[in-house]
């Protein structure tokens, strides 16, 4: 399909990472969405991350997550996910989007 | 509609979208909508060691309202073609 493929239905059910305007991370499996690309993420974590210390997991469970406030939204490879060492990834956290 | 058409002929091709926080990612582009939201195929992210966000992210969707720019590939933009399209759409 050229284009007009844009819709989220071949990600239900799998993981997806949202990075929002505001610039945190979000880690869940795909339970619903809508023309306005609002999400339902099941099983949710927060990605926090830091220079000092290594990235930490915050536990969120059920999140909804308003279309508007989203900037990315990434298909996980959940195999090479989990061969990345998280707890040792640096990074400075994602800065806000500014329109 | 004239960026949305114009996209759709770029399907397939590489292109790298800077987003309005920095962050820049190139990718096959996959799909375009009338919002030009895009989706990419085989993601990488420019500057990897800055933002490990992505690493194992592969394919992603790009909402049109946090793209700053759209890098195109140089080589496939017929420069003529597009001058044409943009002084029609002028004309109205």
């Amino acid at each position: 399909m050229a284009s007009g493929d844009v819709g989220f239905a071949s990600l239900i059910d799998t993981t997806v990472a949202v990075l929002t305007n505001d610039g945190r991370h979000f880690v869940g499996t795909l339970k619903g969405y809508d023309q306005a690309t609002n999400l339902l993420l099941h099983d949710c974590h927060e990605r926090v991350y830091s220079l000092q210390q290594g990235m930490e997991r915050q536990m969120l469970g059920l999140q909804v997550v308003r279309g508007d406030n989203i900037s990315v939204v990434g298909e996980v490879d959940d195999e090479r996910d989990a061969e990345v060492n998280w707890s040792r990834v640096h990074a400075a956290p994602l800065t806000s989007i500014t329109h | 509609m004239l960026f949305y058409s114009y996209f759709k002929t770029l399907v397939g091709k590489e292109v790298t979208v800077e987003l309005k926080n920095d962050l820049a990612i190139t990718g096959t582009l996959h799909s375009v909508d009338q919002y030009l939201n895009v989706k990419l195929h085989s993601v990488k992210v420019t500057n990897e060691t800055k933002y490990p966000h992505m690493l194992s992210v592969r394919n992603c969707f790009i909402r049109g309202s946090v793209v700053r720019y759209v890098q195109l590939p140089a080589n496939s933009i017929d420069v003529e073609i597009l001058h044409d399209a943009t002084r029609r759409e002028a004309r109205g």
